[in-house]
């Protein structure tokens, strides 16, 4: 059993290592490489993607969408462990939030990229029109953003306090930002009870927003004539789709984390087995609905949703459909069945496969459907017929992945990954309780 | 007690607010009701009048039911606010699918008069064939400026919005670029601007009236009733049934540019439309010639009527002469 002090000592967060200061320099070099790509766009126009008048969303967009599901995880685990009272949540909570914060926000800027007028923006809110489900998102977005960050703020209160009194003498400069952001954390009862309070309170709105959003983003597409989009199971499809991809993320960022920061006294096998639970009953949920959007319509399709379903199936974007299906599902609940399956490295692998199919998934969300038109495609060039990224859209995304990450790594350098309070009142909870049962 | 005093005033004093309020709400309403039927006058003078109605009959009303119309007067046309439209008029087309040869001179005329300059025309004759065994046919199509556009419903800034006189245009300088307009236009009518449009020869006529006396008192200045002058980079594009031609009673570009009538464009509610050449009652010439409306089981309402292609005045194998499958504006060498 740790003392209190033994706990501050291993969560306190730590300088970059070598390994962490290259990770940062990739990053920023992405990022870097990705914003003089924005800036050619922002001279040039849309022009320098692939974009045209039939694909007119394509890898932004898929990528937006990726975000947005992948901010859920601040939804699935907090709000959902939290109301289910799992207790085991207690170390994975805050990388889950610093997930969802990183997501949401990188979401809100990729949108922004793909608009022929980011210049003109603030027309939004100026001009804003209630029915456009444009509109709704412009609304949710931000919420989202700020309840995903007061999650994160108040339970961080009293971390920061310690952490001030931590970096008293070793760096002042530090101690004295965290005492500012502490808010005056001394940890009397009236501040204990008013934190209590306010935690119960974004924890509980945290669930219905972010059931909103994810509803929200899949309305974007079921509000258009389009088949493949015009589908009235988008919305719960785009939840269960959430959740997958937000638990993915996590484990890939929870296993990293672990290994980085030596938090193997923490995040244990026991975390990772419940995590592949977890998982196992996300990805089923989503096989559910992703049987409901493609399986059952090919039973009684009109001619044009044929054509649709077949590219998907066996055509020019069955590769990718199938990898999604396959190695983004099916494979996954196999292998998350067994307890082998749901140790650390396993559940790497597995998580790494989900979340690189979760990001193809809403690529072929996006991309196919444009392509078929109600109209036949003619009196454009022949380009147009397909669509595949351009260097400057693989740029820019890839930024926006890397400047994600870069956030997420930021946070996790200056913020206590796991709880430290909260790991010692846990801890002197369960020895008082032990102490009562002899 | 005092504290109970106190309390009970206030929930009178809240009370009386709220029923304040609700009176003077439900007093401006009567009194709206009430001014509505001063319009219609309801005392019959007795007096009868004849009339002759559209197909030719004469009939005999009241006097007082005859309202003096404000027909469309040039005044009506030049004063009017963009985005409601010209006052009691409802646009509409009908293409005739029988007479389309695939001669392409309304894309021509369409692409010079609004300086197309990308790589999608806005009005393009589709080769259309349903089934391997149906007879293909040539298909112009156009923006059908619909009743229930599905492009305006989810503009979230109002850029393109729907006017009275039943067109659907676009303010592109107010336009976000977000193309949620066009990933909702089931007829893939819609084009954007992905670069900055190559369009000198417009900018240097604009030029031009300027600096015409003529001219200056004419709109020369950027307006949906002209989409395409000028193009802007990031927005998007459309067909816009050239209400600047209507303006000086001309007809659209496409309707006097095509060779073989096929397009007729008119006045709904006078149910006439004209190609140019003849002028036919709406009504009649749907009857007649059983016309609908593309992809009408969508519910958009379409204000374009087709023709079905009996009958066929002209050969489709005439059309594939021009026919190009990946190219609608033509580029400059």
């Amino acid at each position: 059993m740790k003392t209190k002090e033994q706990h501050i000592q291993s969560l306190i967060p730590k300088k970059f290592n070598k390994i962490e200061i290259i990770w940062m320099s990739f990053l920023l070099l992405i990022i870097f490489a990705g914003f003089l790509a924005y800036v050619d766009q922002l001279i040039n126009g849309l022009e320098v993607t692939n974009l045209n008048d039939y694909s007119l969303w394509g890898i932004y967009i898929s990528n937006f969408v990726f975000f947005v599901a992948t901010s859920f995880v601040g939804s699935a685990t907090v709000a959902i462990l939290r109301l289910t009272k799992n207790e085991w949540r207690t170390p994975l909570v805050r990388i889950a939030e610093i997930i969802s914060l990183a997501a949401i926000a990188m979401a809100g800027i990729t949108i922004v990229i793909d608009l022929g007028r980011p210049d003109r923006m603030l027309n939004t809110f100026i001009y804003a029109r209630f029915q456009s489900p444009i509109t709704w998102d412009v609304i949710i977005i931000p919420t989202y953003l700020v309840v995903s960050f007061l999650l994160l703020y108040f339970p961080l209160l009293p971390d920061l306090a310690i952490m001030k009194k931590y970096y008293e003498k070793s760096s002042p400069k530090l101690s004295k930002w965290y005492g500012k952001l502490s808010l005056n954390w001394t940890g009397n009862e009236a501040q204990k009870a008013l934190l209590q309070k306010s935690v119960t309170i974004v924890a509980i709105l945290i669930l219905p927003l972010g059931l909103i959003l994810q509803t929200i983003d899949a309305w974007l597409f079921s509000t258009t004539y389009r088949i493949g989009w015009k589908s009235t199971n988008f919305g719960p499809y785009f939840i269960s789709g959430a959740f997958v991809a937000g638990i993915g993320a996590l484990v890939v960022s929870i296993y990293f984390v672990r290994k980085m920061k030596n938090l193997e006294d923490y995040i244990t096998d026991f975390h990772f087995d419940k995590l592949g639970k977890l998982m196992a009953l996300a990805c089923m949920i989503y096989l559910y609905f992703n049987v409901n959007e493609y399986l059952i319509p090919a039973y009684a399709s009109t001619l044009n949703e044929e054509t649709h379903l077949n590219t998907l199936f066996t055509g020019h974007y069955s590769t990718i459909f199938w990898f999604v299906t396959i190695g983004g599902l099916i494979i996954p609940i196999f292998l998350l069945m067994f307890k082998k399956g749901r140790k650390p490295l396993p559940m790497l692998l597995i998580g790494l496969l989900v979340v690189v199919a979760s990001w193809w998934k809403r690529y072929i969300i996006v991309t196919p459907t444009l392509l078929h038109p109600y109209l036949p495609i003619q009196g454009v060039p022949e380009s147009w017929r397909e669509y595949f990224p351009s260097l400057h859209e693989w740029l820019i995304t890839a930024s926006n992945l890397a400047t994600a990450l870069l956030i997420f790594t930021l946070l996790i350098r200056y913020l206590p990954v796991v709880p430290i309070q909260r790991t010692i009142d846990e801890e002197a909870l369960l020895t008082t309780d032990k102490k009562i049962e002899s | 007690m005092e504290n109970k005093n106190k309390n009970s005033r206030r929930k009178f004093l809240d009370k009386g607010l709220k029923l304040g309020l609700v009176t003077a709400i439900g007093g401006i309403g009567l009194s709206k009701l009430s001014c509505k039927p001063e319009t219609e006058s309801d005392t019959d003078t007795g007096e009868k009048m004849e009339l002759m109605t559209t197909d030719g009959t004469i009939i005999q009303v009241d006097a007082s039911e005859v309202m003096d119309v404000d027909h469309h007067t040039k005044e009506d046309h030049d004063n009017h606010d963009v985005r409601e439209g010209i006052p009691n008029r409802k646009f509409v087309m009908v293409v005739d699918l029988a007479k389309c040869k695939n001669a392409l001179a309304c894309q021509s005329a369409c692409n010079k008069h609004h300086y197309v300059t990308g790589d999608n025309a806005w009005i393009k004759v589709y080769k259309m064939q349903e089934a391997q065994d149906t007879a293909p046919y040539w298909m112009p199509v156009t923006c059908q400026h619909c009743d229930q556009p599905a492009c305006v419903t989810v503009c979230p800034v109002d850029a393109t919005f729907k006017r009275k006189d039943g067109l659907v245009l676009i303010d592109n300088t107010r336009c976000i670029g977000c193309r949620f307009c066009m990933a909702a236009c089931p007829y893939s009518i819609r084009v954007f601007n992905w670069s900055e449009p190559d369009q000198g020869e417009i900018t240097l006529n604009m030029d031009m009236d300027m600096n015409d006396p003529a001219h200056a008192a004419h709109e020369v200045h950027a307006s949906p009733e002209h989409a395409g002058v000028p193009s802007v980079k990031g927005t998007v594009d459309k067909c816009d049934f050239c209400p600047h031609a209507i303006q000086n009673n001309e007809l659209p570009h496409c309707v006097s540019a095509c060779p073989n009538g096929v397009f007729y464009f008119g006045d709904k509610y006078e149910d006439t439309v004209t190609n140019g050449e003849e002028t036919l009652r709406l009504s009649k010439l749907l009857e007649d010639k059983a016309g609908y409306r593309f992809m009408d089981e969508l519910g958009t309402k379409p204000s374009v009527y087709y023709l079905p292609p009996t009958d066929r005045l002209v050969d489709f194998e005439d059309g594939l002469e021009n026919y190009n499958e990946f190219q609608s504006v033509e580029k400059p060498e």
